[in-house]
């Protein structure tokens, strides 16, 4: 499957902010065997005095700017287009949960995909008694890793409501958990919560999700918006999957990744520091569109 | 043996005829039972080392004995060396806890333990090498994988990243104690961002103020030469030639904040704060009043991960955006490299006789605190065995032993209420067991006669061209009472001088102003930052609040006296005018005079390593007296004379900076304050006491507040009038308290700013106030009336605000 891609997200500050810094990781990913970015451009505006592009740690794209004159308004532009592949699901070979710390163990690297950045508390994410509590409740006994994210997903999915209003980009996840209550962010935040409580490696991915219409409309432009969810580490074999608990499924060909860590402090998709005395306001618009039939040769995922 | 000391005293206990002075210090001091002592040995018998200066101890009598240690304590207090203590309630300052008693060490037993420390240190250089590079101590099993990805000292953006000078260790600490058999073991690394050089610095210079005949000829090693080492090794290190050296603080409301001044001021380093920094195409750079200055050596007093809210915590209003940035550009050295604080993790110490072998080929020459990681099986399996000698605690915590987040292993377990195999299994590997450690103990002072309470020393290392420095002292924790756990000093523990004492004489060396000497190079040091500057400004400005109002205060309970009826019509003038300022004649040392002195006192805090020790201790003078005030209810002649006093004192403060200040960029924006300041602050008494309808008196009143009484007899032979009043203190300009002399120093002063000399065209400060000034120079008595005096005092707020604009924006 072909996407073109369109994202724009705009800033307005209630009095000129200076000196501003940001950090950008808004370009989808190439993933071998799954995504490929075609082509991408990021265009802010006003242009920045600096501009430099580079991995972080987790092998994320970034583009860090900075603004040297003060400026009412910036806006970030990205256009991209993915190619995304998606497999069928395969046979279950992760391991039962009980052999999953030792596997763990085993795995002697610090390497970005290594587990071990993935299992204890992370600066958006505390392991919380109750959230963990929540996980064993939903585990059986023999259950596999890979059985087990998709029951505590599931669970989830059931037991939060999708609420764009209840929550904000600073909410906390046992707050969100407690209300049961929130958006993608707060849905993927509680289910790492959840997993690591129980002992299965997992982190954050910020991405595009392509949305359908409901039916009998037309696609609306601009209406998607930037998405999250969860990967999970279900030992050597197997590695990282990926599950969407705001929409119960596991990650396909709707899904777009941008960036991996191990919570959204990690992937932000702008962080910026400005200097600024005044108050700010933000939009955000993002249209995924998909291509079929565009390219030849293209099965469609 | 010191062939200076005299012969071995006899031990405690040892009958005698007339009462010898050593035995009565010494009392029934006896080494505690199953713990060394430094003061004496296993047999009772004092250690050669300590024989001399036990000897002069016990040869000052007790008055004597306590004059010289409020010698050592006063010259803390004077100094404003203070430590922060957190409680619930918030955090307040207290005096630094000296014990008065240095801990004595052989040279002999100091090299042995020099050779250790320097060891550790090359040692955990490799380890933070290896976790910030190839990660092989992880890949190869030496160290566990969950230890460094979840330990939130190890900074994922500096993975990969070479520091500029090649090392990521330059300044550490080390906190060793001793062990029962007499050996020295590491009790905890400080690789991040180690405190107490400086108090070390600080408790020497106390300590030897108490015993100045002594020290002079003990044998004892100097400071000096360290630090010196230390300074040419960064400032070797800078980029630029103009540059300077920059320690990073996070400001005053850090617990170490006296600290980090003072080394600015020995070392003659400059103090910066996050905000003062500015990142540009991968540089630091400073923001100063003359624009942008790039720096490239910060020895930074700030957890790593507030220094760059950008890639780090994203919470820090400490940092500075894209820090991290230039340090990955290669164009700025830290002390310590960020992330290096990942080697204080107390697990760390569990690998560290392994991880010594393996880099290093070599078994650690002064062991660490023994400890046991409880993610790993066998080791959980040990502790649980020898559980009545275990303390426990996190597992990734980098606090000390005796911090308080460790715990006796049988007391964690028995709260539980649980198996000790089964808790240590379910905390697996957030949990590390350390063996209870038993500190030797030293000597301390208490109603005239010493006893042992237990003690650890934190010892410095630094960097420089030629390898590892150690610091030949440091300073001892004492605990109080008998308790190891009650080192902490936030939990009552003392600090103690070290003196490393060599058999032969040692050369003495100081970098303390107005000693030592030898090569200088005059240095133009204009670099002044932005934020200083700005506090410098503020606080000539409060000062001179403060001064006029005691001036007006002075004024009205002097009248109080005469007529004693507060609602004659002068009284009420003067208690509406003070009114505005919200000060009480009524209360005249209440809160609006404190508030005006604790700002000062809070702008001068910020700026401390711009100041002489003499104007802080004034400034805090003034404070006290203010404070000790505000208690007692003076009316009258009583508070007339006491704001006499306060008036002096602020004289005192304003003389010590104006005569004694060097005339760096930073006194002269002091001066602009002050200037603009006063001219305003005449400006409003003229407008009112030089009204044509004030009432009677008002005319003297404004030349007594004005301090021109006097000068008005001496040049007008005429009684007061308001023209002669209004020539004196607003037009006269060989009055210093005229307004258009203070216009006149204040363009003085910004015409030597950076960006206005000579400038052409004008910059829109320049020109304002050159019209201000010229505006009110062509005036004569008769023309300057009330309302344009009301307009001058805009026009100066209005200069005011250019300055602000220009310089500290």
């Amino acid at each position: 499957m072909l996407y073109d891609i369109t994202a724009v997200i705009a800033y307005d500050y209630q009095t000129p902010a200076g000196a501003g810094r940001n950090l950008a990781r808004l370009m989808p990913a190439t993933v071998p065997g799954e995504q490929r970015l075609v082509a991408g451009t990021l265009c802010a505006d006003p242009v920045p005095d600096e501009r430099i592009q580079r991995t972080d740690f987790f092998g994320n794209a970034m583009v860090e700017m900075s603004f040297r004159e003060a400026t009412r308004a910036t806006s970030f532009r990205v256009q991209a287009r993915v190619e995304r592949t998606s497999e069928p699901p395969g046979l279950d070979l992760s391991p039962p949960m009980q052999r999953l710390p030792d596997e763990i163990a085993a795995v002697h690297s610090l390497a970005p995909e290594a587990p071990h950045h993935f299992l204890g508390p992370s600066p958006r994410v505390r392991l919380r008694d109750e959230m963990t509590e929540y996980a064993c409740d939903h585990l059986a006994p023999g259950m596999t890793a890979l059985a087990a994210v998709e029951a505590i997903g599931r669970a989830l999915h059931r037991d939060m409501r999708f609420d764009a209003a209840a929550t904000t980009v600073d909410t906390d996840p046992a707050e969100a958990f407690a209300k049961r209550h929130g958006v993608c962010q707060d849905f993927t935040h509680v289910m790492i919560a959840c997993l690591r409580g129980v002992g299965i490696p997992a982190g954050y991915v910020s991405g595009y999700l392509r949305t359908l219409p409901p039916p009998g409309q037309e696609r609306l432009a601009g209406a998607d918006a930037m998405h999250a969810w969860v990967r999970a580490w279900v030992g050597r074999e197997t590695g990282w999957i990926a599950f969407d608990p705001t929409n119960d499924a596991m990650v396909g060909a709707d899904h777009i990744r941008v960036a991996v860590g191990r919570d959204y402090d990690d992937v932000a998709p702008l962080r910026g520091v400005l200097r600024t005395g005044g108050g700010q306001t933000s939009s955000q618009k993002v249209d995924v569109v998909p291509l079929e039939g565009a390219v030849s040769g293209q099965p469609s995922g | 043996m010191n062939d200076r000391a005299p012969p071995p005293q006899p031990a405690p206990g040892t009958p005698g005829n007339a009462p010898d002075p050593v035995a009565q210090l010494l009392g029934d001091y006896a080494p505690l039972p199953g713990m060394a002592d430094e003061l004496m040995d296993g047999g009772g018998c004092l250690r050669p080392v300590w024989q001399s200066f036990i000897a002069h101890l016990a040869s000052l009598d007790e008055a004597t004995r306590a004059a010289h240690f409020a010698r050592g304590d006063q010259y803390l207090r004077d100094a404003g060396v203070f430590y922060r203590l957190y409680n619930e309630s918030g955090s307040t300052e207290r005096d630094w806890p000296l014990s008065h008693v240095p801990v004595i060490v052989a040279e002999e037993e100091w090299t042995a333990i020099a050779e250790g420390l320097t060891q550790r240190a090359d040692l955990l250089e490799r380890v933070a090498q290896d976790l910030y590079g190839p990660g092989q101590l992880v890949a190869d099993g030496h160290l566990p994988a969950a230890l460094v990805a979840g330990n939130p000292e190890w900074l994922r953006p500096l993975v990969g990243v070479v520091p500029r000078s090649g090392y990521h260790l330059h300044f550490l600490a080390f906190e060793i104690g001793r062990n029962p058999d007499g050996s020295w073991f590491v009790l905890g690394d400080r690789t991040q961002a180690p405190s107490g050089a400086g108090f070390a610095l600080e408790t020497r210079v106390a300590t030897t103020r108490i015993f100045p005949e002594h020290f002079a000829q003990a044998n004892v090693h100097r400071l000096a030469p360290f630090f010196r080492a230390f300074r040419d090794a960064l400032n070797g290190q800078q980029a630029g030639d103009g540059d300077r050296v920059g320690i990073l603080t996070p400001g005053p409301m850090n617990d170490t904040y006296f600290e980090h001044t003072y080394i600015a001021r020995y070392l003659g380093f400059m103090l910066l704060e996050g905000e003062d920094l500015v990142v540009q195409d991968g540089r630091v750079m400073v923001r100063t009043v003359a624009g942008l200055h790039p720096v490239s050596v910060l020895w930074r007093r700030l957890d790593a991960r507030y220094a760059d809210p950008l890639e780090l915590d994203p919470a820090s209003q400490l940092g500075t955006a894209g820090m991290v940035g230039a340090i990955r550009a290669g164009n700025l050295m830290l002390v310590n490299a960020l992330g290096s604080g990942v080697l204080e993790t107390r697990a760390l110490q569990a690998f560290l006789p392994k991880i010594s072998r393996v880099l290093l080929g070599e078994e650690l020459k002064l062991p660490n605190i023994a400890t046991w990681w409880c993610g790993d099986p066998a080791a959980r399996a040990y502790a649980a065995q020898h559980a009545g000698r275990m303390t426990v605690g996190p597992a990734l915590s980098t606090g000390l032993p005796f911090d308080a987040d460790t715990t006796e292993l049988d007391d964690a377990v028995q709260a539980a209420g649980m198996d000790t195999a089964a808790w240590l299994a379910e905390r697996g590997g957030g949990l590390v067991a350390q063996e209870a450690v038993t500190l030797s103990t030293a000597p301390a002072l208490e109603e005239g006669r010493l006893s042992p309470h237990p003690m650890s020393l934190r010892v410095f290392l630094a960097r420089a061209g030629d390898g590892w420095h150690v610091m030949p002292g440091g300073f001892a924790r004492i605990g109080r009472g008998r308790d190891a756990h009650a080192l902490a000093m936030q939990r009552g523990g003392a600090v103690a001088d070290v003196w490393i004492a060599s058999d032969g004489p040692v050369e003495p060396d100081t970098m303390l102003p107005g000693e030592g000497g030898g090569r200088f190079r005059r240095r133009e040091v204009t670099m002044l930052p932005s934020r200083a500057a700005d506090n410098l400004f503020w606080l000539g400005r409060y000062v001179e609040r403060v001064e006029s109002n005691v001036r007006l205060l002075r004024a009205y309970h002097l009248r109080l006296t005469e007529t004693a009826n507060p609602d004659a019509p002068l009284l009420r003038g003067l208690a509406d005018f003070l009114e505005v300022h919200d000060v009480d004649v009524a209360a005249p040392f209440a809160t609006p005079l404190f508030d005006g002195i604790s700002r000062a006192r809070g702008c001068a805090g910020k700026v401390r390593d711009r100041f002489a020790i003499d104007g802080w201790a004034a400034l805090g003078e003034l404070s006290d007296s203010v404070e000790s005030l505000s208690a007692i209810d003076l009316r009258g002649d009583d508070a007339a004379r006491a704001l006499g006093r306060l008036l002096r004192q602020t004289a005192a403060f304003s003389g010590l900076v104006h005569e004694n200040m060097y005339r760096f960029m930073g006194w002269r924006f002091l001066s602009i304050g002050r200037a603009l300041e006063r001219a305003d602050a005449t400006a409003r008494l003229l407008s009112t006491f030089a009204d044509p309808e004030a009432v009677e008196g008002a005319l003297d009143l404004a030349l007594e507040v004005g301090d021109s009484a006097m000068s008005h007899r001496r040049r007008y032979s005429v009684s007061t009038r308001r023209e002669t009043v209004v020539d004196m203190l607003a037009l006269d300009d060989r009055n210093p308290r005229s307004i258009l002399y203070q216009l006149t120093e204040a363009m003085e002063q910004i015409h030597a700013l950076p960006g206005n000399e000579g400038q052409m065209p004008m910059t829109p400060l320049a020109r304002r106030l050159l019209e201000v000034h010229t505006g009110l120079a062509v005036q004569v008595p008769e023309t300057l009336d009330t309302e344009g005096l009301i307009a001058l005092g805009g026009q100066i707020a209005e200069v005011s605000g250019l300055v602000e604009e220009a310089y500290f924006g």
